[in-house]
């Protein structure tokens, strides 16, 4: 890695309304060069608007955007050094793959275009196609046309807008690793806009997640997965156990919670809410972190686990994992991933069973905020900016 | 494992089951397209048959005419009023680039920049069309008037002066002047150019305007190579309808010209209606019919189109 900062991307006070409405609050951020960047959202949450706003095809509001030292804030698309891979990939029907492809470089004025050309279609595996029209093309194909299409310019930023949304799941998954190769092998700044949050944490090495026009948490995937600071991040990213939990008293640092009964600990580092003596936080578990026993066998859980007892209330078998839902005093509905390693064959529902964890695998989170943000439920769509 | 293996029966079917459905109506499409098909043959096919025949008739108006195949009408009818073929070719392409010229920003911004206004001057493009042609093709003969604003105009701004020159009118009036019949072909067509246009342009997506931006083209380059392209569907269609009318048109030239700026449509109305020469009529229509069409399949060939999405 070089220490070249001209392909960083850096927003400051970024924000976009129209009229009444806000898109994006303003927001800063710091994309390092020659990272993946995700910007991971429902619809509607100001994403799209964001990423338009690097590209140039969104006026911010408020704010500037630098890529490196040069304020770009004020520039027209066509004259910043960042391509974007559109959603619908938005290819010129009426041209050729190469002339797709080679439209940025002769725009420069790149007069011998053909061997640049060349390399990048056998890049993403398209040199046969040449000669072909998009829409002779599959959508695998296509997409790859439109990355092929921005990289050739060697952009100091990619900017991918849903670039998978249209796939089908297998093609994503794959058209995932390519891109995470291609970045990998050209070594650009890629800011990627997704809703997808399993295609987020794939590919990307920083995910922001982003609500209501607002960036909830910043980290890498795993950072955002373990140490949710919010509920909405809880819910967005994958699934979280969340019991309202009211603060016993601390020790060290370790904080004792009592919650329907029984007794829970949580470490106080995973704790992002203040928690005082007598106050209530939500304490948080992710669903593979748990594991079930049957009541009867209740006595073989090692002490200083985390347990509650509930009632299976339905079973689903996946293959490699078993999912069950629980209910609990604490919880109606807790999920619970169980590998299927050794099936217990008196797990099903109604059966009376006991949940038990390592407390180091608990977050804490304040409980002043909508215990179900982020559930995946129908989004309102909010029109602007997908 | 038989046991396994074996799925629970399905529900029997509560109606005993019958032969296949006979395919019904598998002759509809045909029947649909009957009225069409007699429509053609009745008002389409065999006037041009009938106008064929006639074109190679031979006779007087007393002794009646008889079918002699006397192709020599073709050549005669050639020969004579060339000029007003060239004129008739000349004016409706003038009036078809001007059509174009005033046509394509008019519809480029009601594709894309009208917004809430588009369909208002939608309807004001159409507008037009609720008054007849020929009050319409009239009117014009009041806005070019002698004394009128418009070549007062132009004669203070010494643009006929230019027109003068260039032979497109003479002394110090516009109207009974090439540059008349013209503005009137131009006027009358213009709707026939923008609405194609705008069709096509219409449904030109967005987000080429801005992948093409974001690929260092210029507002101008992404005009020149994405839109314009793009739009080349509209153009050959608006192009062809604004053309082929105004070629055959004869009011245009009657109206708002002179005896020097006749057209085919004024010769062949000449002879049908006032000399009564049947065989010269037929004979100049169909001259007019296959020019139109050589010229229209050169176009259409040229611009390559058929390989446009």
């Amino acid at each position: 890695m070089t220490t070249d900062n001209s392909g960083d991307v850096r927003l400051s006070g970024i924000g976009k309304t129209y009229g009444s409405f806000t898109a994006v609050h303003p927001l800063d951020l710091t994309v390092p060069q020659g990272s993946f960047f995700a910007l991971l959202g429902a619809s509607g949450c100001g994403k799209t608007t964001t990423l338009r706003m690097i590209a140039g095809l969104e006026e911010p509001s408020s704010g500037t955007v630098h890529l490196g030292d040069q304020d770009v804030t004020r520039l027209p698309p066509y004259k910043r050094p960042v391509n974007t891979v559109f959603q619908s990939y938005a290819l010129f029907p009426h041209l050729d793959i190469f002339e797709n492809v080679a439209f940025g470089l002769r725009r420069r004025g790149i007069k011998s275009v053909k061997k640049q050309v060349e390399d990048m279609l056998d890049l993403v595996q398209l040199g046969e196609q040449a000669r072909k029209k998009p829409h002779q093309l599959s959508g695998g194909q296509q997409q790859r046309v439109a990355v092929a299409r921005a990289l050739i310019n060697h952009p100091k930023v990619l900017l991918l807008d849903e670039p998978l949304g249209a796939l089908d799941l297998k093609l994503r998954r794959q058209m995932q690793l390519e891109l995470k190769r291609i970045q990998t092998e050209v070594g650009i700044t890629f800011i990627h806009v997704t809703h997808d949050q399993e295609e987020a944490m794939t590919m990307a090495d920083t995910v922001a997640v982003m609500n209501a026009g607002r960036v909830e948490q910043l980290g890498s995937p795993t950072d955002l997965y373990e140490n949710p600071q919010t509920t909405f991040v809880a819910n967005f990213l994958g699934t979280s156990n969340l019991i309202e939990a009211e603060v016993d008293s601390r020790s060290g640092d370790r904080i004792s919670l009592k919650a329907g009964g029984g007794k829970l600990t949580l470490p106080e580092a995973r704790c992002s809410a203040s928690a005082t003596a007598g106050g209530k936080i939500l304490v948080g578990v992710r669903p593979e972190k748990i594991s079930l026993t049957h009541a009867d066998d209740a006595g073989d859980i090692p002490e200083g686990r985390n347990r509650i007892s509930g009632r299976i209330a339905d079973s689903s078998f996946i293959g490699v994992s078993t999912q069950y839902v629980v209910d609990s005093p604490v919880c109606p509905e807790f999920e619970v991933y169980a590998q299927n390693i050794d099936r217990d064959p008196r797990l099903v529902p109604g059966a009376e069973v006991v949940l038990h964890w390592n407390p180091a695998h608990t977050f804490g989170l304040d409980a002043a905020q909508d215990i179900d943000a982020g559930v995946e439920t129908v989004q309102p769509e909010e029109g602007v900016a997908a | 494992m038989a046991a396994v293996t074996e799925a629970p029966a399905p529900p029997a079917p509560t109606t005993p089951a019958t032969k296949p459905p006979r395919r019904r109506g598998r002759f509809t499409p045909y029947w649909l397209l009957l009225p069409g098909i007699l429509w053609l043959l009745v008002f389409f096919a065999l006037p041009m048959i009938y106008q064929g025949s006639t074109s190679v008739q031979t006779g007087s108006l007393e002794q009646g005419y008889k079918v002699t195949w006397h192709f020599a009408t073709y050549w005669d009818a050639l020969s004579t009023y060339w000029p007003q073929f060239l004129r008739s070719v000349l004016y409706a392409a003038a009036a078809t680039l001007l059509c174009l010229v005033l046509g394509y920003p008019l519809a480029y911004l009601i594709a894309f920049r009208a917004g809430r206004w588009r369909n208002l001057v939608m309807i004001l493009v159409i507008a037009p069309f609720f008054t007849s042609f020929l009050i319409r093709t009239l009117a014009w003969k009041t806005i070019l008037a002698d004394n009128g604003p418009v070549v007062g105009a132009l004669n203070t701004l010494h643009v006929l002066d230019v027109t003068n020159w260039l032979g497109w009118t003479a002394g110090d009036r516009v109207l009974a002047t090439p540059l008349a019949v013209v503005c009137g072909l131009t006027y009358n067509f213009l709707p026939f150019m923008i609405l194609p246009l705008y069709t096509s342009l219409e449904r030109i997506d967005g987000r080429l305007h801005e992948a093409a931006g974001d690929l260092y083209a210029t507002p101008f380059t992404t005009f020149r190579k994405v839109t314009f392209p793009l739009s080349m569907p509209g153009v050959v269609s608006g192009t062809l309808l604004t053309f082929i009318p105004a070629a055959g048109d004869y009011v245009n030239a009657d109206l708002l010209g002179s005896t020097d700026t006749r057209m085919v449509g004024n010769v062949i109305q000449t002879q049908f209606l006032r000399i009564l020469d049947y065989p010269t009529a037929a004979a100049l229509s169909f001259i007019l019919m296959a020019a139109i069409l050589a010229m229209v399949t050169f176009y259409i060939r040229r611009s390559g189109t058929e390989d446009l999405v």
